[in-house]
């Protein structure tokens, strides 16, 4: 019951990083800033990865971007990933054209299964995989989460918490949704978004480091695979968040309870 | 002049609150573009709750049948996108909670629409309307411009408030043809989990506790345990060993925004407000007047937090 | 900003790895560890899955045969971490229990230790310190006699990093005395011979997740497979490893001198006193311009240090230097900024206060300053001054502080 799961890999800025916008509000200041994978889609790896470790198969990380997203690709390949692909693209993106070049992706891989992070940490937009779930026709399966907690003997024994089912053509995902735990199983192929609690990512040794410089990285100019790569969500300007001010002091707890119960109605 | 679609949200035969703020965005959103409101209802007996969505000067849109009486986005994508297309929507919108999040996309993509997450106000003139929205975990206001005939869009509850039933409007029932046997989605199960905490990033009201707890998290639970709220805490907390990691909120922890964030014996280093800075209020209660955090509280109180919200749970549940 | 140029993106790589290591497996535990005076064993286990330990040992040996770049990331961001219980064990375990054995161990020596040390399954002490020869390494006193095919050896250690756990030590005993630094030999000891004895750990002002312990030996017999190197040849492999030893403990203190001024600014950008940040007074800014540019000087230096070193190019002189001007520059900076926190300052929750006290011991352990100083101000005059008579025996035995050729 082999899989063939697909991940993605992006690089973002490591969010210990200042981020500071430019003067001219057209960007964000790249000097001084460290990247690193998207830490959703480290989940993402890590869930492929114990995929493949529960009932074989092969997992392909693909990335987006410029030259330096190889390093991404290493480093979910240093985790224990099998292959990657690097589309390469030094323009800005959305997720219509993310999606739209993942599918291209995807009609050449054919996997059983796409996992992504459920959001990208730079521009949160949280998207692209339920387009390319309805790009490719097929069931989605967002924010995947996990019952047991990750203090627990199953996370500790990496076990998945996407469920295979017996014939090898479902698969069950929790969800932490509104209210509740939503169980849903989908039939293969599927595309699925992580969540926070689906797994620790597991960090990649210092042998796994050393394999995936052998590991086959395979490399697409984007503008090869007939895609539209005009965004439809564009930047027109970015701001610093306006200052919170200082509110107002409140002698006691009475005063406080007013303030929230009447005024703010927060309580 | 613009029509705009606002997909409702429904759980159990009743209307979640956050539809009623995703309703007022949809307001203001016709009001400048002179288009007309109209709201998607989808679910399964869900026709009661029709009725009181014209009151918000909205065409209800009812799209009724068993196939839609769990939220799959599978199943409710084609029918959101039916819709939108019969009402000939420029915008569609919906609340960013669990479901809009998770249908919306998948409907823009079937609209072939480029879309807008999170959004916390509207700018630019008239009918070109652009969307304010958070990025790289809310260090960043991004305006941005959605440049396909169709705009989708979700918005932060907090950012707009409630609709008020003061208008009139009316119910068309749609026709659903979604094949319930070709869907390839199953919802196995949905349980509700009322005793564990919320999630962080997910709760409504956080309570946290930094240095000035000295370990002992007891009030702080306590009081989240009476408001149905998340425990967070500072990553000196965590390095301290007092509480768990996942409980971290802070630049390199979680990043919140609640609607009411406590703040108790936290003195506010920037790491922190990093991560809580996004909250609609903020109380803080610490004992030290100059603590840092009192310059971006909403609600300061000087105090100690062991008397302080023992007291606040009084308050709220009074023995 | 002077960028670094020393890693390739496998470093880079290992680096975040080492990062998550830290915030995963040690971040949580260290400050139990400070009450328990030792780090687990299950850490040293955890640290060789994932590859942290030795990893220079060639891949003969169960290591993976990589450059020294990679020790150097594992030992900086240890050091920036400010866990000095893993930090300074570890160092001491790679860079030079393993190093010895390493480079002078025979082939069966090298296959029982290298491949279990790498995997954290075996952790090494250096056994060379004596309650009365620390710096002076040539009067040790820790004898091993020949008694046929092995060795008997009888002494005590003191100030032993990783003593309360380790498991191999190489240990400088004297198999000749009356012949000064000749009359030593190593050993590399099992531990688990019998003779061989724990003392405490010892209490410590700073490093209190380190356990520097006291080790006996009691009429422990070694065979004489277990001699490391030449009968009488340890001092001389001891002096070809200096140059190591100290570039490790200099990369240590230009890691903790970044990190602690990093933090430091972050600070008092944001504490407040009299209207305004402490970063707004005039007397903060110019404090922290100068420690900011001694600690890029000493970047630039150790980063030079590093490439000579990899190119077998580093000698003692420029070694000391590194590790005398770093070592001061570390103490500096911890004991500069930590006036900037004020009463926190004092406060063991604040990361300063801990990079305070463990900042203390560098400017003796692994090399006295003042070593160093003979080091360096004895190059100056080499063959500029007549040779001095050769040292009479009787002030070794008068208990004079004879100067050293070269001590540790």
């Amino acid at each position: 019951m082999a899989l063939k799961v697909l991940v993605t890999a992006k690089r973002v800025e490591d969010p210990e990083s200042k981020i500071k916008v430019r003067p001219d509000g057209g960007g964000i200041v790249t000097d001084g800033v460290n990247y690193k994978m998207n830490p959703f889609d480290e989940i993402a790896v890590e869930e492929a990865l114990r995929l493949k470790e529960k009932h074989g198969g092969e997992v392909v990380v693909a990335s987006i971007g410029g030259d330096r997203s190889v390093t991404e690709i290493r480093a979910a390949l240093a985790m224990g990933a099998d292959r990657g692909v690097l589309v390469k693209h030094d323009g800005p993106l959305d997720p219509v054209v993310v999606s739209a070049l993942l599918a291209k992706v995807c009609e050449a891989e054919k996997p059983d299964l796409v996992i992504l992070g459920k959001q990208s940490i730079d521009d949160d937009q949280n998207q692209a995989g339920q387009y390319l779930a309805a790009r490719l026709g097929r069931p989605q399966a967002t924010f995947a989460s996990k019952k047991e907690s990750l203090e627990s003997e199953a996370e500790a024994k990496k076990e998945p918490g996407l469920r295979l089912g017996a014939d090898g053509k479902t698969i069950q995902v929790v969800r932490e949704i509104d209210g509740g735990i939503e169980t849903l199983e989908l039939r293969l192929p599927a595309v699925v978004t992580t969540d926070l609690r689906l797994n620790k990512p597991r960090f990649a040794s210092l042998p796994g480091i050393m394999k995936a410089k052998k590991k086959p990285v395979q490399e697409i100019a984007a503008t090869s695979l007939g895609v539209d790569l005009t965004p439809k969500v564009v930047l027109k300007k970015l701001a610093e968040p306006p200052a919170r001010k200082g509110g107002v002091r409140v002698a006691d707890v009475e005063e406080l309870w007013k303030k929230l119960h009447d005024e703010a109605k927060a309580l | 002049m613009s029509n705009v679609l606002i997909v409702a949200e429904q759980h159990q035969g009743a209307l979640r609150k956050a539809t009623l703020h995703a309703v007022a965005a949809g307001r203001e959103l016709a009001q400048r573009t002179g288009g007309k409101l109209h709201v998607a209802l989808l679910g399964a007996g869900v026709k009661g709750l029709a009725a009181g969505l014209t009151r918000h000067g909205a065409e209800v849109h009812v799209a009724d049948a068993a196939v839609l009486e769990k939220p799959v986005a599978e199943a409710h994508a084609p029918v959101v996108v039916a819709i939108a297309k019969a009402t000939r929507a420029t915008f569609v919108g919906a609340a960013a909670t669990a479901y809009g999040k998770d249908l919306l996309p998948r409907a823009a993509a079937l609209l072939d629409a480029g879309m807008a997450t999170e959004v916390l106000s509207f700018g630019g003139d008239g009918a070109q309307v652009t969307f304010r929205r958070p990025m790289w975990a809310g260090n960043v206001l991004a305006e941005v411009e959605i440049a396909s005939a169709v705009k989708v869009f979700t918005v932060r509850p907090t950012e707009f408030a409630a609709s008020a039933p003061d208008a009139a409007g009316s119910v068309v029932d749609e026709p659903v043809s979604v094949d319930a046997g070709g869907l390839q989605t199953r919802h196995v199960s949905f349980e509700e989990v009322k005793s564990a905490r919320p999630e962080l990033t997910e709760a409504r009201v956080i309570v946290s506790g930094g240095r000035g707890t000295k370990g002992d998290f007891k009030p702080i639970e306590a009081l989240a345990d009476l408001l149905g709220a998340a425990v967070g805490a500072t990553r000196a907390a965590v390095d301290a060993g007092w509480v768990p990691n996942d409980m971290q909120v802070g630049q390199t922890g979680k990043v919140v925004a609640p609607e009411l964030y406590i703040a108790a014996g936290i003195s506010g280093a920037i790491q922190h407000l990093a991560g809580m800075k996004g909250s609609k209020i903020i109380v803080a209660v610490n004992k030290d007047e100059e603590a840092p955090v009192f310059q971006i509280a909403d609600y300061g109180l000087v105090g100690d937090l062991f008397k302080v919200l023992p007291e606040l749970g009084q308050k709220l549940a009074p023995k | 900003m002077i960028q670094r140029t020393l890693f390739r993106e496998e470093h880079e790589l290992f680096r975040a790895t080492v990062r998550k290591f830290i915030d995963r497996e040690i971040r949580p535990y260290h400050h139990q560890w400070e009450k328990d005076g030792v780090v687990p064993r299950e850490l040293w286990l955890k640290a060789g899955e994932a590859g942290l330990l030795c990893c220079t040992i060639p891949e003969e040996y169960g290591g993976l045969g990589l450059d020294y770049l990679f020790d150097v990331v594992v030992f900086e961001e240890l050091a920036r971490s400010g866990f000095t219980g893993p930090g300074s064990g570890f160092m001491v375990h790679a860079d030079l229990v393993a190093t010895y054995i390493r480079s002078f161990g025979t082939e069966e020596q090298k296959q029982t230790w290298l491949p279990r040390m790498v995997k954290g399954e075996a952790i090494g002490a250096l056994g060379m310190t004596e309650p009365h020869a620390g710096s002076d390494l040539k009067n040790v006193r820790t004898r091993a006699v020949i008694d046929g095919d092995s060795y008997v050896i009888n002494g005590q250690k003191v100030f032993i990093s990783n003593g309360q756990l380790c498991d191999v030590i190489v240990l400088a005993t004297k198999t000749a005395t009356d012949v000064g630094a000749s009359g030593i030999t190593l050993f590399l000891v099992d531990a688990s011979l019998p003779g061989f004895k724990r003392g405490r750990a010892l209490p410590k002002l700073g490093m209190k997740a380190q356990d520097t312990s006291e080790l006996f030996f009691e009429d422990l017999r070694v065979p004489a497979s277990a001699m490391l190197g030449q009968e009488g040849g340890g001092f001389g492999i001891m002096m070809t490893k200096l140059a190591q030893e100290r570039l490790a403990q200099t990369i240590r203190s230009a890691a903790v001198a970044e990190e602690v001024i990093s933090y430091t600014v972050d600070y008092v950008a944001q504490r407040e006193a009299f209207g305004k940040t402490i970063g707004d007074f005039q007397n903060t800014q110019f404090k922290l311009a100068e420690l900011k540019t001694e600690v890029v000087i000493g970047r630039v230096f150790t980063d030079r240090c590093i490439q000579l070193f990899m190119d077998g190019q580093l000698d003692a002189v420029d070694a000391a230097m590194a590790k005398m001007w770093l070592s001061n520059l570390h103490c500096k900076v911890v004991d500069e900024c930590l006036q900037f926190f004020g009463g926190w300052g004092y406060m063991w929750e604040y990361p300063i206060a801990r990079a305070y006290v463990d900042a203390r011991v560098v400017k003796i352990a692994g090399g006295a300053i003042e070593v160093m100083k003979h080091i360096i101000g004895r190059s100056l005059f080499e063959g500029k001054i007549a040779k001095k008579p050769a040292k009479s025996r009787s002030s070794a035995q008068n208990g004079k502080q004879v100067m050293p050729e070269s001590g540790t």
